[in-house]
């Protein structure tokens, strides 16, 4: 276990290395100048140059990376261009929101998803079986502002039970009112996908011999099912489902938009937007390492909880 | 096993794979997904190119007499009107071209890319191999659209821009699924004896490889295809590559969203309800074809 752990901690040291170079080269490497997209196509070649220097994006590409990298190890991103100041001044408190959704869309889906995927797996072919199977397919390569609007015009506009945006502020309750309509649309792209895993995981688990043994020796039904079915289709769902979080991720960008929650997702658009780069970098970066520990954690999970790998055992 | 898909490969040629391709054809008109995904998709495709027929209005007139109009035939505005007074049906029928246009030509550059990386990966392993692998593996540590974000500070949004950066940015993702099939492939003996021929690296990549991974590119083609239609709208919702006031679906979603506060749902739902039964067409027909191929 140790020697597993040591050599994944190993691979994602380099794979964040290599997401540093991908960041790095797609930002600046591609033809283009930061100067000439802030100033427009009218200035003077002068005042795109002076700019330029001024921004510190003129210089040779090898040491410009190393100064860029070299901070970041540090947890020193640059100054942002618009604010002016510091990028991690504004990093941690919108990492911090979007944490507070991400986790709230996972309250949400996470049993949703279970039990909708393994409840069409036991009615597997009928109808139940496909409303689900169709709704969920449907659901997840619907864009989620799509969802979004039309769960706001329900919710927030004809009922008027929940507010349309605005950031989880204030008592707790009034956070988790802010949070649900958000998260609910992070969770509709989710739901399909999720379930998608828990119902052919649920179908693999029901048609493996342990489960006719446990049916066979007069388990109650409701037993072989958490016992035997859920504990081993569980697993691989979740593990699945941490390995699809850039995906989430990514769904925070249009959903915070949309919902205008001050979050990480809402940062990368303004920073795009006003095209400043040092805190579209760092936002973006940390997207990709919040993925890739995710994943981790996900792959040592389940080689904890798989005695083959746990015991040392090669695959 | 070996000694037929030697012989449909190489020996019997054509006739037996055009009866498959002409079989699998008839499988997929026999599956009420495909026909129904396909049906909305020439309706989308036949708008893309010419709005004009079913359109009753122009969709970039602008009336202020006429703001938000109400929907379902009245003023003569079938869907009712949007902030700007102008027809929220014809806005529709018109914001299908943009996407129409980038998401396929994306989809058909990042194939391209996708299949030649996947074919040289898969083909020659090695160290090109594994480091392209951890790159790829990087890259899609990272959703689509924040990696187009950051390329686009730098880059100009044109059509042309988009088209490209999403080609690009799919196709090392397509180029993994293609190295796994590559890779299944390459022990088998029909390129054993190509190699043994001593054919060149390109010939037995492209001409006897190729043919043997086309299931599996048609079905990342089209699930693909539906990943675009998802990126371009999500990009020309946060404001990248479409111009202020395009009928484009995304764009117009985002310029209409704060309509829905006042209770005026149209000018939003109409064009979101569009955008939705794109996407579901291309992956209704994707989910159709992968059941057929992988079978």
């Amino acid at each position: 276990m140790t020697r597993y752990v040591l050599r994944r901690l190993g691979l994602t040291v380099i794979t964040l290395f290599i997401l540093s170079i991908v960041i790095f080269a797609v930002s600046v490497v591609l033809p283009g100048s930061v100067g000439r997209a802030i100033l427009g196509q009218f200035a003077s070649p002068e005042s795109v140059a002076n700019l330029n220097r001024d921004l510190g994006v003129d210089g040779a590409l090898v040491p410009r990376y190393l100064k860029w990298a070299g901070g970041a190890i540090q947890g020193d991103f640059g100054d942002s261009y618009k604010f002016r100041a510091p990028v991690m001044d504004f990093l941690p408190t919108a990492l911090f929101a979007s944490i507070k959704l991400a986790i709230a869309t996972l309250v949400i889906v996470l049993p949703l998803g279970i039990i909708g995927g393994t409840f069409a797996a036991l009615r597997q072919g009928k109808a139940s079986d496909r409303i689900i199977t169709i709704s969920g397919l449907t659901l997840a390569v619907t864009p989620e502002f799509v969802v979004g609007i039309i769960l706001t015009m329900i919710f927030a506009v004809k009922l008027d039970w929940l507010p349309s945006g605005g950031s989880a502020k204030g008592s707790v309750l009034e956070q988790i009112r802010v949070l649900i309509l958000p998260a609910l649309t992070l969770s509709a792209v989710l739901f399909g996908y999720l379930s998608r895993m828990a119902r052919a995981g649920a179908i693999e688990a029901l048609a493996a011999d342990y489960t006719r043994t446990a049916t066979l020796k007069g388990l109650p039904r409701r037993t072989v099912l958490r016992r035997h079915v859920l504990r081993n289709s569980l697993l691989p769902t979740i593990a699945v489902t941490a390995s699809q979080m850039s995906y989430l991720l990514g769904g925070l960008l249009v959903t915070e938009t949309l919902f205008s929650y001050r979050g990480l997702g809402l940062l990368i658009a303004d920073a795009a937007r006003g095209r400043d780069v040092p805190m579209l970098m760092a936002a973006v970066f940390l997207v990709g390492a919040l993925a890739m520990l995710m994943t981790l954690i996900a792959d040592l999970l389940t080689a904890w909880l798989n005695p083959r790998v746990r015991l040392g055992a090669t695959q | 096993m070996t000694d037929a898909s030697t012989d449909t490969s190489t020996s019997a040629p054509a006739t037996s794979t055009r009866d498959v391709r002409k079989e699998l054809r008839r499988q997929l008109f026999r599956s009420k997904t495909f026909i129904v995904g396909m049906l909305i998709l020439l309706f989308w495709t036949f708008n893309a190119i010419a709005p004009g027929v079913l359109a009753t209005h122009d969709p970039t007139k602008q009336n202020p007499a006429t703001k938000w109009v109400r929907p379902f035939f009245n003023e003569g505005f079938i869907l009712g009107a949007d902030r700007k007074g102008s027809d929220v049906f014809s806005r529709a029928l018109y914001g299908a071209r943009e996407i129409m246009i980038i998401a396929p030509s994306a989809t058909i550059i990042g194939v391209t890319v996708g299949v030649v990386l996947g074919l040289a990966m898969g083909y020659f392993r090695g160290p090109f191999d594994d480091i392209a692998s951890r790159f790829i593996e990087a890259l899609m540590s990272l959703p689509v659209i924040l990696v187009a974000l950051l390329a686009l500070t730098s880059l100009s949004g044109g059509r042309l821009t988009i088209i490209l950066l999403i080609g690009f940015l799919f196709g090392p993702i397509i180029a993994r699924t293609i190295r796994a099939a590559v890779l299944t492939e390459r022990n088998l003996d029909y390129v054993r004896a190509a190699e043994l021929r001593g054919e060149r690296s390109w010939y037995i990549m492209f001409v006897e490889i190729l043919p043997n991974v086309f299931g599996p590119i048609v079905v990342e083609f089209t699930v693909r295809l539906g990943y675009a239609v998802f990126t371009m709208a999500g990009l020309a919702f946060v404001g990248f590559g479409t111009q202020p006031g395009s009928p484009d679906w995304g764009r117009t979603i985002f310029e209409e969203r704060l309509s829905l506060l006042s209770d005026v749902w149209w000018p939003a739902l109409v064009p979101a309800l569009a955008l939705a039964s794109l996407v579901v067409a291309i992956n209704l027909i994707a989910d159709a074809v992968q059941g057929l191929i992988d079978r």
